[in-house]
């Protein structure tokens, strides 16, 4: 699956998209930097940011940004209250940069 | 991430031109880099070097290179071993031979391979700083004419297949070709990095060895 051509695709259909790009990992972490997810406005998406664990956080969050532009950068652990509840069960941490594609 | 931005990063990639993205992830803003925009020794450059995406203080730089590829020329036994290696290390792998009888499907499933002549088809093929290349025919007329091509192009390594004496008559070629010391320094030869191989299968990890040298650390 190429991430970046199906931004592009769906882009080009009319979709509202945006992208998740792992930027730093620290431990242990499933994907590595570099790696992507694509999410549509009805929160379709491809491509991995961690093995499924903070998938659905990140899609929302992707979500808000169709809506209203822009971008965030968002921290996934152990030790915080975002990953008791989303769960990043190797015990890494990763950053996560998510943007709309305008 | 601009539409335009997006769409300029998937034509380099479909062009197999290595660009990378530098994002401020405080402020957002993204340009595109061309690798021969990147100074030597710079983060960046290294980055597209060791094809390594990371955070640079604020900046993150996402390589987009194109995938590795794999040029041999010769249908021969030492290219029959390197093959699963370097598919292994993500490799696209292209066999020329002119020899029909060497270039068979059977002896060499799963890679493209063309039974022509290194000077009609490399042109098409448009060698570039991301293609390894090799030379294992021991034939002149076969070897030398690809030879003059790689090193004409941009190819991040170009192996020789043969003995110290083949490899110095093949420079005197070359030199009398036009080559000066510059390029011909580009060609690793004898093959391989000398861990004593016997046989092809130990031989291939040499060479294997020696383009992974190329490719992460560069040439001496």
């Amino acid at each position: 699956m190429d991430i970046l051509q199906t931004a592009q695709d769906w882009k080009a259909k009319g979709k509202g998209v945006a992208l998740a790009t792992v930027v730093e990992t620290w431990g242990s972490a499933p994907q590595p930097v570099g790696s992507q997810l694509v999410v549509d406005g009805d929160g379709h998406f491809e491509g991995a940011v961690s093995g499924g664990c903070v998938e659905g956080e990140v899609i929302s969050q992707a979500q808000e940004l169709i809506a209203k532009g822009g971008h965030t950068l968002l921290e996934f652990g152990v030790a915080d209250e975002t990953a008791w509840r989303v769960g990043l069960a190797c015990g890494g941490r990763i950053k996560i940069f998510v943007e709309a594609v305008s | 991430m601009k539409a335009e931005l997006l769409a300029a990063i998937n034509e380099a990639r479909r062009g197999r031109k290595p660009v990378a993205v530098v994002t401020d992830i405080k402020s957002g803003a993204q340009r595109l880099v061309a690798r021969e925009a990147a100074e030597a020794g710079s983060a960046l450059e290294k980055a597209f070097r060791f094809d390594k995406s990371g955070l640079e203080g604020d900046e993150f730089i996402a390589i987009h290179n194109p995938p590795l590829r794999l040029v041999m020329i010769g249908a021969v036994l030492i290219a029959q071993s390197v093959i699963p290696i370097a598919q292994a290390c993500g490799y696209d792998v292209t066999v020329i031979d002119p020899r029909g009888a060497f270039a068979t499907g059977a002896r060499f499933p799963g890679v493209t391979l063309l039974a022509d002549w290194p000077q009609d088809v490399l042109p098409g093929l448009g060698l570039d700083a991301r293609t390894g290349f090799m030379a294992l025919t021991h034939d002149p007329k076969i070897d030398d004419p690809a030879l003059h091509l790689a090193l004409k192009s941009q190819v991040f390594y170009i192996g020789a297949l043969g003995s110290k004496k083949t490899q110095g008559a093949r420079r005197e070629r070359l030199l009398a070709a036009g080559f000066d010391e510059v390029a011909l320094a580009r060609i690793c030869g004898p093959i391989g990095l000398n861990i004593g191989a016997m046989g092809a299968a130990e031989i291939a990890i040499s060479v294997m060895a020696e383009m992974t040298k190329a490719l992460r650390l560069g040439l001496p």
